[in-house]
This record gives C-alpha cells, structure tokens and sequence, in this order.
C-alpha cells in the first residue's frame, strides 16, 4: 500500500509551517499526501489557512517543511516546473484572467513553459475543449460573465497539463446554472483535484475525501461521508452540514 | 453595460474589418501625416483625403456617416487656433472689434485656420475608423509588430484588461458618495472645495491601494503560470496578399494627394 | 457616464510637422532610458504593477469634484504616479495611458502623441519626483506640502509645454496661448494638488511601507531633484515672460525660422507682406535651441545644487 503511494505519488507535504511577516502563524505542522487520481475537498472556516497551504504547493510561500510534487523535491530552482506540474486557480478570476483575449490568457502558461508557437496554439486548443468553451477563443476577457470566466481560468492551467488541479472556492459567485455547469465540467475532468470550498454540497456531490482544516492545523482527512455525518465535529470547526 | 462605454468597436465582416491589423495602424498614421504636410488651402488634396475617409468608411460597412458623426469631438479644440485668424498677416477680410480688442480677420489667417481645422477633422476620422474596425487587443498585437516595445504594449494590454474593472469600482465609489451626499433643508450643502477635494483625493488613495493590491495577486496568478521575470507574446496573425495590395494602394494614393496639393 | 476630452490632449493637425517630430525625438529619447531604468527599480513585479497602475490612473482620472460653475477638476495623475512608482515607471505609465486615450478615445493625436506624452507624462513625472525627492529627510507634513505644489507645477509645465508647442506649429499666437493655456490650468492645477495631496496622505495612514524613504530613494538618485528644480523654474520665469513680452520671443522664433517652418500657399494671396528668413535651416534652429536649453540649464543647477545641499544639511541636523 505504502509502495504505491509514493509511485504515483502527487502531492506530499511533510511537517509544513509557516508564519506571515507580520508575525501571524498561520500553518502549524500540516501533513497531508495526495496521489494520482485524488479527487480532495479542502474546507474549513475562514482563516484557517487553507489558501496559505494552497500557496505553498507551487512555491509562492516559502514555509519550512518538505514539499515534493510528483516526487520531485520544491525547491528555488525547480520552481518552474513544480507551477507548470502544479494547476492553481484563484478565487477571483479578474485575478487569474490578466490578458485581453481569452486566448492569448490560455497561452501565457505553456508559452512562458518554453513551448514553441504551434505547441502553444494546440495547447489553447485542447484546454479549451476540455472545459467546452471552444468558442470563446477569440473573446475579449472582460466581456465574460462570473461563471464563463471561472470556467476559462481553470482552462488558463489546464493548458500547461499539471498534475494536479488546485481551485480556491470554485463555485463562489455562481448563479445556480453556472455552478452546475462548474460541477459537471469538474466531474469530467480526468485530473488529481484539491479544492477548497465552503460550498459542502459541492463537496458531498463531487470528492470522496475531505480535509478539514481550523487554525493552521489538518484536524481531519478521511472519506466525506463520514465527515459529513459527524455534525458535532461540523460544528466544532465552523461547519454545517449539506 | 458599462463596458460598452469604453468598446468603440463595432463588430463586423467587412474587408475592412478582415484587414491586417498592422495594414491598418501604418495607413492610418500615414494618412494622418499626410494631411500634417499637406500646405494650407490645398484644398483639391484636402477633398481627395475626404473621399478617401469615405472610402474606407463605406469599405467598413458601417455606414458612410459613420465617422462623420463622430468626427467632431476635437473640435472645441479649435478655440487654440482662433487667434491664427488675426494673427498671420495678409490682406483682410473683415474686421470688427471685440471687448476692447480691433480685431482684424486677414485671408491668409482665415486660410490658415480653415486648413488646421480640416486636417484635424480629416485626421480624426480615420482614426475613429481604425479602432472602429480592428478590435483594441488586435491593434495592440498592430503595435508589437511595428516594434514599440514591448512593455510598452504589455502595460497597455493590462491597462485595457482592467480598465472596466477599476472604472466598475470607481462608479461604485461614486455612487457611494453621492447615496451620502445628502442634504438637509436651508443649509447650503456640499462642503467647501478643499473638503470636496480631500474626500475625491480619499478615492483616489483607496482606488490606489485595492489597485496595488490587486497587482500583488495578479503577479501570483503569473508566477503561478511560469512567469519568471521575461515577457512573452504571442499573436499569430497571418497577413494575406491582398492585405499588402491594399495598403500599397493606399499608400500610393496618399503619394497622388501629397503631388495634388502642392501644383 | 460621459468621457470628456480635457484641454491638454492636442488633436492631430495643430502641430506642424516639425514641432512633432522634435518632440517625439525627445519622448523616444528619454522613454528609451525609462525602459531600461525601470527594470533595475522595481524588479519582477513591475509589469503587472505597472499595468494596473495605468488602469488606476486612467480610472482616478474620472473622480471628479465640481469646483465652480459648471466646471470640475480631475486629476492627471503624472506627479502622484511618479511619487509612488519612481519617475521612470511613471512615465511608462503615463504613456500607456496617453496612447490608450489617444487610441480608443481620439483624446490627444496619433501624429502628436510624442508632444502630449511630453507634455503630460514626462514633464509631470520628472516635476513630481524631483521635488519630492528632494524633500524626503523632512516631516510628512513638509512632504505633503512638496508634493501638492509639484502636482500643481507638473500641470502648469504640461500647460506651458502645449501653448509652446501650440505657438511654434504657427497655430496660435503667443500671448493668447499661454495665457489662456496657464490661466486655465493654474486652477485645474489646484484641483490636481489638492487630490494629490489626499490621496498620499491617505496612503501614508493605510501603507506608509509604500512611501518610504527607503524604497522611494531606492527608486531613483538625487539627480532627479536638479531635473526637477529645472524644469520647474523654467516653468516659473518662461511663463510670465511669454505672456507679457511675446514679441521678444517671437521675434527670436522667427529669426530661427520656427514660426512660418511650415507650408506656403500654393497660391499667392499674400501680396505685399514679406517674412524675413534669416539663415534658418533645420540645423541653425536645432543648434540655437540646444544652446538655449544648456544656458538656461547652466544658470539653474546652480539653483538646484544650492537647494540640495540645503536639504543635506538639514539631514544631518534632524
């Protein structure tokens, strides 16, 4: 069992902590392995340092602890390669759309991977396609809606063929029909997935494995339906029940 | 329905519209140089690059009044070269007096500002053409080409992508302060100028901050997709022949003007 | 929400040919030291904080306030942007602007764009950094203080910079354009003090770590505070002296050929009126007004060194 853990191996934190500059400790030891496949739901309440985790997968925040993704050890140099192994998408997509065409914002991933233009093109194209916005190649960002732009920012990593999806609060924002659209796209899509959410039916519909975290801490991981039944421990940490 | 406000571009098909991006810009401000050195009173080129605006304009399907209705938006900028009327000297025209001014309109004067008017309009037009017809990243792509620097082009990408988001703040903003901009009955609301002042310089020091800010998380969301430090553009545009037949042409016909206007 | 043109942006055809190319020799010029300036200041994050930063000056350019009449004030942003991102980055930033307005909103010319980002993006940055910068051992209240008259400067320079330009292309007379040019903007100027001076002091509550001696220093030398001295002493004596003794400098600017550089008639309706051209080829002209700039230049940093040791001394004091 352990054997093929550490074959497919995706992500591995080890022992994470992490304080901000202002002195505000925001991770306290946090351990947590996700193999190929995973599909996780991050929850907690608000200040719990699920983002600050988040960060640390590709190398935005430098805490101290061991980081591997797909086995290979984050460190200052390999940096670009753990952000094009690791797929992070933010909460607010005016963050993560900063291009004016849809297309030139799918491109910047694999064009800054090196890639030479044709590669970058059929890229595009394939991200795209997989979350079936094929037709808005040539729009101009800011004319999108909430729910259109969110579905192009996951397409804006999909685009460099990471290893594991991170999204920060997909469904956020979402008007009912766009959030089943985000849900059936995410359902789809054959990739490692750890997403962070407060939406607990998200959770109960999409990921079979939940971590829950309160104050810098995991204080959970194990199979959804179980988390989810234990409506005292919910309540503990800030949580409702579905 | 906001960003309407800042999209001057009209979708469409025509050939114009299909026409190389970079085609356009370098006719466009061949076009407006042109008519920079066009004499005064040159008034047959001054008529054939009328007709050419109209020409490009019926070739954008957008209608041949289009530019026309537009076109004066510079003119208030007209009142700087009134004094041209008086100043150059010639024969008069007419004279009358103004305050405690004899003022004197000569030929030459009118002549003068009549030209400096036109070139304006004339120029004016085919610039609200360009960015009519070629869509605003397309001619950012335009620029990159023509080798302006390419921070240069990358600041006014970011500029044009969040443009409509600070403008969304700033009307929000606006229309906080006006829902508290009230006033009670027999007093002489407002505040003075310099309150008006420190409350308009408040959004703008908290318009900065959130703009920081959101370049902070910008830069993230980059370095999350590989940036490192370099930039990188791509824009796969692929000229046709025909695209070069027509900015040869026009080219040649800004040549014709330049000959009619000085004979 | 109606866009309006404002008064500096010249349309194209009110330079002549010459004015806008001397001008965009001098934009190109300096733009060209800003480029490779601003890579070593403000390091990776410059492209997006540059970016945005142009959207946010674009955008505080709508924050209106009404000031008498009808009218309103607003802001140009060229001195704020240079206090807060450095003078170089400042200029960038400024152009993008000027071009997008240009561009999408036919707010200022294409041919002439090289004079409007003269005007109101190098002029104003330089004026803006360069007396803040030499104010910055000094108490906040002194700093505010700079930094509202550098805004009103940078807008009186932009001002004088257009009805110069104005005047040279032979589309305005002198004494007209700058009074008119001056008068306007010395209230407009106003206005971009006042909110200048608000919203700095707003950072400074919020996010002093942004206006910092440390990172503003960092940002550019003391060389500035001579730029900026210049320049807004040649703002303060050109003004007055071209608005009351225009034929002086007229007659200066014809003797160099500048005035009338520009078309003749193709048909001759000037009948008994000669204009002297004395020796004016292109060279003449560009070699008197360089001459001119290194005198006026000579006679000021020793004005500027004065005023910098001055504030050296008072650094050491405090």
């Amino acid at each position: 069992m352990m054997d093929n853990h550490t074959h497919n191996s995706v992500v591995n934190v080890s022992d994470l902590h992490f304080s901000y500059p202002d002195g505000h400790a925001a991770l306290h030891g946090v351990s947590l392995k996700l193999c190929a496949g995973d599909k996780v739901a991050l929850v907690g309440p608000n200040g719990a340092g699920k983002s600050t985790l988040m960060l640390h997968l590709n190398g935005i925040l430098d805490g101290d602890g061991g980081i591997e993704i797909g086995g290979m050890r984050l460190t200052r140099d390999n940096l670009p390669v753990i952000r094009a192994m690791v797929g992070l998408v933010f909460q607010n997509p005016d963050d993560q759309l900063f291009s004016p065409t849809v297309f030139e914002d799918v491109a910047f991933g694999p064009l800054h991977m090196g890639l030479p233009e044709e590669e970058v093109i059929a890229r595009v194209d394939s991200a795209l396609e997989a979350v079936r916005m094929s037709t808005y190649r040539d729009r101009l960002s800011h004319h999108l809606s909430v729910g259109e732009k969110k579905r192009i920012a996951i397409a804006t990593v999909l685009s460099m063929n990471p290893k594991i999806l991170i999204l920060d609060e997909p469904s956020a924002g979402l008007d009912p029909r766009a959030r089943r659209t985000l849900i059936n796209l995410l359902r789809e899509l054959p990739i490692t997935m750890l997403v962070s959410t407060h939406d607990m039916r998200l959770v109960e519909e999409l990921f079979p494995r939940t971590v829950v975290m309160d104050d810098g801490r995991i204080v959970r991981d194990g199979p959804t339906q179980d988390i989810l039944e234990d409506e005292r421990f919910l309540n503990e940490h800030g949580l409702e029940k579905p | 329905m906001h960003s309407d406000l800042f999209d001057r571009y009209h979708h469409g098909h025509s050939r114009l519209h299909h026409l190389d991006p970079r085609v356009k810009v370098i006719v466009t401000l061949a076009f407006i140089l042109s008519n920079a050195l066009l004499p005064d009173g040159a008034w047959i080129a001054f008529a054939l690059a009328w007709l050419f605006v109209i020409f490009a304009t019926l070739m954008s399907g957008l209608g041949i009044g289009f530019t026309f209705k537009r076109s004066f938006i510079a003119f208030p900028f007209a009142l700087a070269a009134i004094t041209v009327l008086f100043s150059i000297p010639g024969q008069p025209v007419t004279s009358f007096r103004f305050l405690m001014w004899d003022l004197t309109i000569t030929d030459a004067g009118l002549l003068r500002f009549v030209s400096i008017v036109i070139r304006s309009w004339l120029s004016v037009q085919m610039a609200i053409l360009l960015v009519a017809a070629t869509e605003f990243p397309k001619i950012i792509h335009a620029l990159t080409h023509l080798r302006v620097p390419i921070i240069i082009t990358v600041i006014i990408s970011f500029l044009y992508r969040y443009l409509f988001v600070l403008t969304d703040e700033v009307m929000r903003m606006l229309r906080a302060r006006q829902a508290r901009s009230g006033a009670a009955p027999g007093v002489r609301s407002g505040g003075s100028v310099a309150w008006r002042a420190r409350i308009a310089g408040h959004m703008a020091g908290q318009l900065f901050l959130r703009s920081y800010e959101r370049s902070d998380r910008v830069y993230n969301a980059m370095l999350a997709r590989g940036y490192k430090g370099e930039l990188m553009t791509i824009h796969p545009h692929r000229y046709q022949k025909s695209d070069l037949v027509i900015g040869g042409l026009s080219i040649l016909v800004l040549f014709m003007m330049q000959i009619a206007g000085r004979f | 929400m109606h866009y309006a043109p404002a008064p500096l942006h010249i349309p194209d055809g009110f330079l002549n040919f010459i004015v806008s190319l001397i001008c965009w020799a001098i934009t190109v010029a300096v733009l060209s030291m800003a480029i490779s300036r601003t890579n070593k200041s403000l390091g990776e994050k410059q492209v997006p904080l540059m970016g945005i930063m142009a959207a946010f000056i674009f955008a505080a350019q709508m924050i209106n306030f009404p000031v008498a009449g009808g009218t309103s004030g607003h802001l140009l942003g060229g001195a704020l942007a240079a206090i807060v991102l450095g003078p170089w980055a400042a200029m960038l930033v400024m152009t993008a602007v000027i071009a997008v307005q240009a561009l999408l909103f036919q707010d200022g010319g294409l041919l002439v764009m090289g004079a409007n980002i003269l005007n109101m993006g190098l002029l104003t940055s330089a004026i803006g950094y360069g007396l803040y910068r030499g104010v910055l051992g000094n108490s906040r209240s002194v700093k505010l203080t700079v930094a509202g008259v550098s805004a009103w400067l940078s807008v009186m320079a932009g001002a004088l910079g257009t009805a110069l330009q104005l005047w040279l292309s032979g589309t305005s007379s002198l004494q007209t354009v700058v009074l008119a040019m001056l008068g306007v903007h010395a209230v407009i100027g106003i206005g971009e003090a006042l909110i200048t001076v608000a919203a700095l002091s707003f950072i400074f509550q919020t996010r002093p770590d942004l206006l910092d001696e440390k990172s503003i220093s960092a940002k550019s030398g003391r060389g500035w505070v001579v730029v900026g001295v210049v320049i807004s002493l040649a703002v303060v004596l050109l003004s007055p002296f071209a608005s009351a003794n225009p034929d002086g400098l007229e007659r200066v600017a014809t003797d160099m050929g500048f005035i009338n550089a520009g078309q003749s008639a193709p048909f001759q309706i000037i009948s008994d009126y000669n204009i002297p051209f004395l020796g004016a080829t292109p060279l003449s002209t560009i070699l008197a007004g360089v001459t001119g700039v290194l005198v006026v230049l000579g006679l000021v940093i020793v004005a500027g060194k004065s005023l910098q040791q001055k504030s050296q001394i008072e650094n050491r004091q405090s």
